[in-house]
């Protein structure tokens, strides 16, 4: 089957539960309704801008720019390049994979690839402002403070058993 | 408020963007409504299960697995869960929220974003193929103490 039919089919099979579940139990009619409803309008008011975001940093964020800057600065400073250049990109976080090993041949340091790959995987620029709009500020701080704080004491311990020949 | 800080963040991006290139600024517009169509599945799955939760879950229900009292057993499996989904980070987050509207713990939707966006169950023969088994055994282990630590903390301050 096409995959673009494909992945249709499980969008469609739950709209039918839903419209089932619906059908017998009528007093979970408005309840739901008034939610899809609000979640739509919520997501219709940002989801623009930060797919707009996204496809810019996609188109002016490139993979040489990345492979530039990481890996030209060592210590503390390097770190945080890392941390910096993993907000950037778009996309899930296996396609970075491919330049984080083109990293890894260029001989970057395992902490700054580690750093690089958890920032891209959970505190990217265009996801923090979904996260501020739906989870609110105290939420989105909290968690980038403990994810950055976290993530560098890993990068270490990760780098120090890494390396076996 | 923030929906007005996101767009004009956007808006300033596109603007300065526009400024110093102007096609690829243009292009940004098709390759962000191409995003739009490949999220959009998901989307309305993610909008259909939040409906279903508010219409059909109750609060005690819900907040037996994933609430307060849930426990460390809640947190757990939220985190495997987390590990094992493959959701686009941008729809967990609604999802989310829903799932703290009904009751859930901070510590279990922290726990939930953190595992779902840093291990990747599903992509882990990609990771072990680009950069060998024992970093993305490292990684993908190391994000789970990430995961379960950061939820923890946020259990406690907020």
């Amino acid at each position: 089957m096409n995959k673009k039919i494909k992945q249709w089919v499980p969008v469609i099979a739950l709209a039918l539960i839903s419209a089932v579940l619906l059908y017998l139990q009528p007093e979970a009619r408005t309840p739901f309704g008034t939610t899809v409803l609000d979640y739509t309008m919520e997501l219709i008011v940002v989801l623009p801008a930060v797919l707009l975001l996204m496809g810019l940093l996609s188109l002016f964020i490139s993979n040489q720019f990345i492979s530039a800057h990481l890996g030209s600065e060592s210590g503390l400073k390097g770190m945080a390049v890392a941390f910096l250049l993993g907000t950037l990109p778009t996309g899930p976080v296996y396609m970075a994979f491919p330049i984080a090993r083109t990293l890894r041949d260029k001989g970057a340091r395992v902490a700054n690839i580690y750093i690089f790959l958890s920032a891209w995987a959970c505190i990217k620029i265009p996801q923090e402002l979904v996260e501020l709009r739906f989870l609110g500020a105290e939420f989105m701080i909290y968690r980038l403070v403990f994810t950055v704080i976290m993530v560098s004491l890993l990068s270490l311990f990760v780098e120090k058993f890494a390396h076996k020949p | 408020m923030t929906a007005v800080i996101i767009n004009i963040i956007a808006l300033g991006a596109f603007a300065f963007a526009f400024s110093r290139n102007r096609q690829k600024a243009l292009k940004s517009i098709k390759v962000a409504a191409k995003m739009f169509l490949g999220i959009l599945p998901m989307l309305i799955i993610i909008i259909l299960l939040i409906g279903l939760l508010f219409g059909f879950v109750s609060e005690e229900g819900l907040q037996q697995f994933i609430g307060e009292q849930s426990g460390p057993l809640g947190v757990l499996l939220v985190a495997v869960t987390g590990a094992v989904l493959h959701i686009p980070a941008l729809l967990a987050f609604p999802l989310s929220a829903s799932l703290l509207a009904k009751g859930a713990s901070i510590t279990i939707i922290a726990t939930f974003i953190t595992s779902l966006t840093m291990i990747g169950v599903v992509t882990l023969p990609l990771e072990i193929k680009e950069l060998g088994g024992r970093f993305a055994a490292l990684r993908n282990g190391t994000s789970f103490v990430a995961a379960l630590t950061i939820s923890l903390l946020m259990g406690l301050v907020i």
